[in-house]
């Protein structure tokens, strides 16, 4: 596997479109760096950027990568090389490399900027590992969802059509259900709703580590009481562990069943 | 060896083949002919395993290859349509295909030598031409000496000079002693490389012989005219 993470990895490294994705976010951190007197404020306005924009990145790679390299693939399953390593050294070369350029591009000019000096230090490391953790999930999710469609339209747009869920129109829902039901006590289910997507789950954590949860009202409280504990925070990794590691079992689990 | 029992493959309701049933014992070419959409290709990616078979079962060498991956270290494959990652160039294609074969020790230049591709050598393979990249292809396929190889349509894009090497080259494995199966609807090429003709028809070994047997048993001057005879004489069957 390691070997096909390698030639994946570097494939990549090479291609044009992650220099894009690097330098975007290299130039989105100096403009808000610069625009920006107060280092928590920059990673606010960037925390609400990549909350959207890593997995829909993610999502658009995984599908892209993997359409892209089919018939080396198909090159590569006739080889003595065992058909899960194929699979997973590929997305993992996809997520390694989609991680490093948000880790370089946001990185480089927050240590230029002097973070390691600062007091924002814990808020822009959540940051990167949470950008990390999105990257795995979304380019994984969408893996998935390419492996089991032929089609390309149709994995395409079935792959953004999950980012939109996730991204937007979970939250609309959720807003409705707030809205609807709100003669009942909800934080419980607010709690657990967010819980159960990791877009939600990273803007809630990186909102409360922002210290701007009285932002949330009631509910917040309630979420600073949930995360701000140690159990809370655990609970919340563990479940990003979980969203980042069930599309790879269903990745290796379909890959094993798939003709070519 | 090859062993082929009662082999069948479902593509949703499309039924491709159909109980299959064959066996590979001794060297040579065999050829895997039959119309578009009979099941040859399938055939092929069952034996290497890309393609899992609904029912039956595949031995070579006397073990079943399901859930099995190694017994590919004796199988050099050519596919039908190649496409190469397009940022490599050649030279680095050879060097990551040797290292994930995991014999880095096999040296590829007699054969660059012989298909004419040391100019090439540098270039990306996304600008190579269809010709050049099967050359590539080939290549592959020979470089690590294995006992199985099979070639699914060898000629495509291959110009006359290099069908002449094609030939000398599959002749010289056979010398060696290996088993070849080649797929390929031209019967000029057939005819001449072959040494068994497996004719597939509807997902079912349909013939099996020699050249010389098929024209005799079609009554046909030329192996061309008996395969084509077969397939009206099938089609209005």
């Amino acid at each position: 596997m390691l070997k096909i993470l390698k030639y994946s990895f570097f494939d990549l490294i090479r291609s044009r479109w992650s220099y894009v994705y690097l330098i975007f976010y290299f130039l989105l951190s100096v403009v808000l760096l610069f625009l920006n007197p107060s280092l928590s404020k920059a990673i606010l306005t960037l925390m609400n950027v990549i909350i959207l924009l890593v997995p829909l990145i993610g999502t658009i790679f995984g599908v892209m990568y993997y359409y892209n390299s089919k018939e080396f693939t198909e090159l590569l399953l006739a080889l003595p090389i065992k058909r899960s390593s194929i699979f997973l050294g590929q997305f993992f070369g996809v997520a390694i490399s989609l991680s490093l350029s948000l880790i370089l591009g946001l990185g480089i000019p927050f240590i230029i900027y002097g973070i390691f000096n600062s007091t924002a230090i814990l808020e822009f490391s959540l940051l990167i590992l949470l950008g990390t953790f999105l990257s795995f999930i979304f380019s994984g999710i969408s893996y998935y969802i390419a492996l089991s469609n032929e089609n390309r339209i149709k994995g395409f747009g079935f792959a953004i059509l999950v980012w939109l869920f996730m991204a937007v129109i979970y939250d609309g829902i959720f807003l409705i259900a707030l809205n609807m039901f709100s003669d009942y006590p909800l934080d419980k289910f607010a709690l657990i709703a967010s819980l159960s997507n990791p877009i939600d789950l990273s803007r809630v954590m990186m909102l409360l580590k922002l210290d701007i949860s009285a932002l949330l009202g009631y509910t917040g409280a309630l979420f600073k009481n949930f995360f701000g504990s140690n159990m809370g925070s655990i609970i919340a990794f563990c479940i990003l562990v979980i969203w980042t590691v069930f599309p790879i079992l269903a990745l290796k689990i379909k890959s094993a069943k798939k003709d070519f | 060896m090859i062993e082929i029992i009662d082999l069948h493959k479902n593509f949703g309701k499309n039924e491709v083949l159909k109980g299959i049933d064959l066996t590979i014992d001794s060297k040579g070419v065999f050829a895997i002919l039959g119309p578009n959409g009979s099941g040859k290709t399938t055939l092929i990616k069952s034996i290497l395993g890309m393609v899992l078979p609904t029912s039956g079962e595949i031995k070579i060498n006397g073990s079943s290859i399901k859930k099995n991956w190694e017994y590919r270290k004796s199988i050099d494959y050519l596919p039908q349509i190649a496409n190469f990652p397009a940022n490599l160039r050649v030279k680095e294609l050879f060097k990551m295909i040797k290292d994930l074969r995991k014999c880095p020790d096999y040296d590829e230049t007699p054969y660059v030598k012989r298909l004419g591709l040391e100019p090439h050598l540098d270039k990306r393979l996304s600008n190579l031409s269809g010709g050049t990249k099967q050359k590539v292809n080939l290549t592959l396929t020979f470089l690590f000496d294995s006992p199985f190889i099979i070639l699914d349509e060898p000629t495509t894009g291959l110009d006359p000079a290099a069908l002449i090497i094609l030939r000398e080259m599959i002749q010289e494995e056979k010398d060696k002693g290996k088993i070849i199966l080649v797929t390929s609807h031209i019967m000029n090429f057939v005819e001449e490389i072959s040494d068994e003709i497996v004719f597939l028809l509807e997902g079912k070994v349909y013939f099996r012989g020699s050249g010389d047997d098929l024209k005799e048993e079609t009554n046909q001057p030329s192996l061309e005219m008996a395969i084509a005879n077969l397939l009206k004489e099938t089609e209005y069957a």
